[in-house]
């Protein structure tokens, strides 16, 4: 538990104002922002099944995975209406936590 | 019939024989593992020759599951009463060579008997826990037995201290004894505190994750705030409670402790410590060790929401608590975290009659959607709470910036601080001058032929005007501008005009504080 003496180099704004000390890398604000259309797995788990297909539309809402954990069966619901443009896991595969698992582009 | 010698011979055997717990191989088995025989660490943190032991010849009376007529010693927990430092405590001590230390029902009737004891005597209460859990095969016993002890730490929290040591594995419900308790010590590869363990975590949800990275000293020393001292060893660890009982009363109606010692050991020196710029950082403990008796500061919770410092110390001899924004880590900003561990530190203090010292200096609250997510609403809460219900001397002195809310929440006049000082390098205002000018200025700035120049020269006219004492002190916010010289003397003189304070809350059964 030493303390490091080095002087502080980070920034930190407060209302407009800039302050230099230091930032712990834990700190929320290094926590990158979810991107939409992007869809993780919240849990670890086993894809148990995958109800969409690549290039097929989808509205916001629509369930396009299965993903078994923690003895349910969890359905992992689109955040946008769009067109699926990729599946990266297939069915029965074992996926980590914040896995990208499908991906949907808006149309524009 | 036995004479009285072979009686005495008797009871010396029997007595022998229980006091090696498990037996020479389970002995040397636990100081393998590098964790010290439950007889030992009472030995070691107690004073020579204090010990009595109570409840020796408890035996269990289960029947199920191969426990019937298994001899267990003590039933793996050793109770009793002795002194620290000249002052009576009362102690359980976990044995692990016995059954793993697994609690029974007997073995948690033990440890109720001396809690009440210490509840009755008005004296601290220490736990000593090394072990692996409820007792499976006594079943729903174990359970009731655990519950015995939640409901007391509980009922005596502010009544005495109540400390735990976590000298090995403390799991599943097991856990939750030190979570109410005033203060938990840990040891750095010796404790284990979780409430699913890595073997559920792995089962149930696919998560691989060792022992010591889910729930070891030093994971809650840093990340979860469940704990507050760390020691390298256990040695160690006796040690640090010995100083912290030093600071603390034994009970919420005995005096606070007073031990003689010298002035700081080093010199006060203003412009060595603050830096000139305002936005700069510093070491605020720089600050307290040079203000506090003989330097002597005791951290709490040095590892976890560091931007904000809260520890014991003495000015004159007489214990205080100190809650300080600590500027060198995120700008001693108030968050979630620190908002929490400095209610929790506020209102121990509060309850033993502990008086407080709040050194300011932070610009705000931390912004973010993960802040706001989290609650910084109610968990910020509980920092208002803490200090207005608070009815200990509550003295104040703003080192330098007091931005907004957080000046307010910073044990501010309005939540009843008796004394506000303020040094002339304090900044008492709502927000920071680029903040203030970017907000009050903003018309006169965008319809400016130079809108930069106009800019600089709002913040110039704003830092003249707000980032002083001044204006705070000529409303009465703010008792005394110091002399930074001074420090230390104001603040003695101001602990003991205030150590006879008589202030009482609104009738009420109790607050619903936020939690």
């Amino acid at each position: 538990m030493k303390n490091n003496k080095e002087k502080p180099k980070d920034k930190l704004v407060v209302d407009h104002d800039t302050y230099i000390t230091s930032v712990p890398k834990d700190t929320g604000m290094h926590v990158k922002r979810e991107v939409q259309g992007e869809m993780k797995a919240f849990i670890p788990g086993q894809i148990l099944d995958i109800m969409v297909k690549e290039g097929q539309a989808v509205s916001e809402g629509d369930t396009l995975l299965i993903l078994e954990a923690m003895k349910m069966r969890n359905r992992i619901y689109a955040d946008c209406t769009g067109n699926v443009s990729r599946i990266l896991v297939k069915k029965n595969e074992r996926v980590v936590k914040g896995q990208l698992l499908i991906v949907i582009k808006t149309e524009e | 019939m036995m004479n009285i010698g072979d009686r005495i011979k008797k009871w010396f055997q029997k007595t022998t024989k229980l006091t090696m717990g498990g037996g020479e191989n389970a002995i040397i088995k636990q100081k393998e593992r590098g964790k010290m025989f439950a007889r030992d660490r009472i030995e070691y943190l107690l004073d020579e020759g204090t010990f009595v032991e109570t409840d020796l010849f408890v035996e269990h009376t289960a029947k199920d599951f191969g426990l019937k007529g298994k001899q267990l010693p003590a039933d793996g927990v050793i109770t009793g009463y002795g002194k620290i430092n000249g002052r009576n405590v009362c102690i359980f001590a976990q044995d692990f060579t016995v059954a793993g230390g697994s609690l029974g029902e007997m073995h948690a009737l033990k440890i109720t008997k001396v809690m009440d004891l210490a509840g009755k005597m008005g004296v601290p209460l220490i736990g000593l826990n090394d072990s692996g859990g409820a007792r499976i095969q006594e079943g729903v016993s174990a359970l009731s037995g655990y519950g015995n002890i939640f409901i007391r730490n509980s009922r005596y929290s502010g009544v005495i201290p109540q400390i735990s040591v976590i000298l090995g594995p403390c799991a599943g419900g097991a856990v939750y004894s030190p979570a109410l308790t005033d203060f938990v010590f840990v040891v750095d590869n010796v404790s284990k505190m979780f409430i699913t363990g890595p073997q559920v975590i792995k089962t149930v949800i696919g998560e691989d994750i060792s022992q010591e990275e889910l729930g070891g000293a030093h994971t809650h020393y840093t990340r979860t705030g469940n704990v507050h001292f760390f020691a390298k060893d256990e040695q160690e660890c006796f040690a640090q409670i010995k100083t912290l009982l030093d600071y603390i009363p034994s009970n919420f109606r005995s005096g606070i402790p007073e031990i003689k010692t010298d002035k700081p050991l080093r010199e006060f020196n203003i412009e060595k410590i603050v830096p000139h710029d305002s936005k700069e950082p510093y070491d605020v403990r720089d600050i307290i060790h040079s203000i506090v008796d003989n330097s002597d500061f005791l951290e709490v919770q040095g590892g976890w929401a560091r931007n904000i410092v809260v520890g014991f110390a003495r000015l004159n001899g007489r214990s205080i608590g100190i809650v300080a924004n600590q500027p060198d880590v995120l700008a001693g900003v108030l968050d979630v975290d620190s908002s929490d561990k400095a209610s929790r530190f506020v209102r121990f203090c509060d309850s033993f009659n502990i008086p407080l010292l709040t050194l300011v200096d932070m610009p705000g609250y931390l912004p973010g959607t993960d802040q706001e997510y989290a609650g910084v609403i109610r968990h910020g809460a509980k920092l208002l709470y803490a200090y207005s219900e608070a009815t200990v001397p509550k003295i104040t002195l703003i080192l330098r910036k007091a931005y907004g809310g957080g000046y307010i929440a910073m044990c501010s006049k309005h939540l009843g601080a008796d004394l506000v000082f303020a040094w002339p390098t304090a900044e008492i205002a709502v927000m920071g001058p680029e903040g203030a000018a970017n907000i009050i200025f903003k018309k006169e700035i965008d319809e400016s032929l130079d809108p930069e120049k106009t800019r600089q020269d709002k913040i110039r006219e704003y830092i003249d005007k707000f980032a002083n004492p001044y204006v705070a002190a000529s409303k009465g916010y703010v008792d005394a501008v110091v002399n930074p010289d001074e420090t230390r003397d104001m603040l003695i003189k101001a602990f003991d005009m205030s150590a006879t304070k008589d202030e009482k809350l609104p009738e009420k059964k109790h607050a619903n504080m936020p939690v």
